[in-house]
């Protein structure tokens, strides 16, 4: 694999750019591979790079029905937290923030790692005392928590409703310093492009159709590009987690709904890191070509139309502009939608299943980019030593007939509310 | 923006409304024993399909009335809105 650095640039400015090698190879499917992980999105490449890295399984095969990086993967607003309060969520998020440290480095591609930290904010005494309360759990596990007064948070965000007359003034905010950004699709490129290097076959436009199961275990795949033998096959489909789950005859705690996005007009330097608004559901930050990127919340029914309706915008925005009075002169660039695998307690699922040979990466509401490293890494060693590690032992597909939920916010089934 | 027929009132938009979720789902019977399985299904398991899907909708800021709406979840068309007894 050619080597990217500031030299193989010199060297190929000199032919004009056009002697690269390909990032990854295009690939006929084999008969036979010892994993096939469907799935070509953050999660799945992952899977396949930490497989192969980790574990020295390289004959697998990432199956996608699209392109990869062309899901969710390209569709999120690139925020990397772990300032979660249950220990699950907290140690398997703050695992992944030591793998975005030196992702970069690891993968010979920048992904444009940026932590400029994330404010939670807050708009009443209780919800003070809640991040009060969240904060110090996250302090337990190691993660940097600070809890900010109106004073702190004004001098970190002055351009926000400071004004008295505010319906939800700003009380104060849960910062956690070390979150941040990312380049969402050089995180598909990259890991795609080492995965490949280490023998790992990318298989894009190839739509699974059908599974075959002998006696309980797993044997392989019908694709719309013929049938594949594996004993280890990984489900890392997110929002077509239910139309798989439909091929195999079960049904999950699962729920798929549509998210939308959107960017302003680029304009200068003005926010830094990430902010939430806690009086309604919105969340910004700005991309380093200036736009102001902004989501929040779920278009509010099943849906997998990857393209969202007008009103959840117009109610996003009315968040925004509460908190930002500078938005509402702001153009709107583009809004966007993806189909998010709402879980029923809105953590994830990494576990396996009934099915031997049959490994499923799911439920990653709409949360999932942050988890990228530490979801591939998990699942990789889930699928290769056929149990589930410490850090994803909480994800279990069983903990909602159990009752051992890690209903983080508390909100319980009603997903499209989450 | 969907424009939902409320059973009751007719056409309205859909900023009247709130979802309800999956209408298919049955609540286990009352005074009977009832399996850990059972629950299991009624509380958290769903199939959520792409294509056709029965769901309730709430005519929140209307006639207050529950109702099912038949809707396909990859183009949103809305097929019929009936009374839950129908």
């Amino acid at each position: 694999m050619q080597k990217y650095s500031v030299f193989s640039l010199i060297k190929n400015a000199f032919s004009n750019h056009e002697k690269w090698d390909l990032a990854w190879k295009d690939p006929t499917p084999k008969k036979e591979y010892d994993v096939v992980i469907i799935g070509g999105g953050g999660h799945g490449l992952a899977t396949a790079y930490y497989l192969a890295k980790e574990h020295q399984i390289t004959n697998v095969a990432v199956i996608e029905k699209g392109w990869i990086g062309g899901g969710n993967i390209g569709r999120n607003t690139t925020i990397i937290r772990s300032n979660f309060m249950y220990d699950d969520n907290a140690r398997f998020n703050e695992f992944g923030m030591n793998l975005w440290r030196n992702m970069s480095q690891e993968l010979n591609f920048n992904v444009m790692f940026s932590p400029r930290g994330i404010i939670n904010l807050a708009h009443s005494d209780a919800q003070m005392n809640a991040y009060a309360r969240r904060g110090n759990s996250m302090r337990l596990n190691g993660i940097d928590a600070v809890l900010l007064n109106r004073e702190e948070v004004k001098k970190i965000i002055p351009m926000a409703d400071f004004s008295d007359d505010v319906r939800y003034p700003i009380f104060g905010g849960l910062a956690q310093p070390s979150a941040g950004t990312a380049r969402h699709d050089a995180v598909a490129w990259g890991y795609a492009r080492q995965a490949d290097s280490m023998g790992v076959d990318i298989i894009q436009n190839c739509e699974v159709t059908g599974f075959d199961i002998e006696a309980g275990k797993i044997t392989g795949l019908r694709t719309s590009r013929g049938d594949i033998k594996s004993k280890k096959i990984g489900l890392c489909v997110a929002g077509s987690t239910n139309v798989l789950a439909e091929k195999l005859n079960m049904t999950l705690p699962i729920e798929t709904h549509l998210l939308q996005a959107c960017v302003s007009e680029p304009v200068k330097p003005v926010l830094d890191g990430v902010v939430t608004f806690g009086a309604g559901h919105f969340y910004i930050s700005q991309s380093d070509k200036g736009e102001m990127v902004m989501g929040g919340d779920l278009d509010g029914y099943n849906s997998y139309a990857q393209k969202g309706n007008l009103p959840t915008i117009q109610h996003v925005l009315t968040g925004g502009v509460a908190l930002f009075p500078f938005l509402s002169r702001l153009k709107m660039l583009r809004t966007w939608g993806g189909i998010m695998d709402m879980s029923m307690d809105g953590s994830p699922i990494i576990d396996k299943t009934h099915i031997d040979g049959l490994y499923l990466n799911c439920g990653w509401c709409y949360g999932g980019f942050k988890s990228v490293p530490s979801s591939g890494w998990t699942f990789a060693h889930t699928i290769a030593q056929d149990r589930v590690h410490e850090l994803n032992e909480g994800f279990s597909l069983n903990r909602f007939s159990k009752g051992y939920l890690l209903d983080e916010k508390g909100l319980g089934t009603k997903t499209w509310i989450s | 923006m969907l424009n939902i027929k409320c059973p009751y009132c007719g056409d309205r938009s859909q900023k009247e409304f709130a979802y309800g979720g999956d209408g298919t789902i049955t609540r286990p019977k009352l005074n009977q024993e009832i399996s850990d399985e059972e629950w299991d299904n009624f509380v958290y398991l769903r199939k959520s399909p792409r294509g056709k899907h029965i769901e309730l909708w709430h005519h929140i800021a209307g006639c207050r009335q529950w109702f099912k709406v038949e809707r396909d979840t990859t183009t949103h068309e809305i097929f019929r809105t009936f009374k839950p007894e129908e």
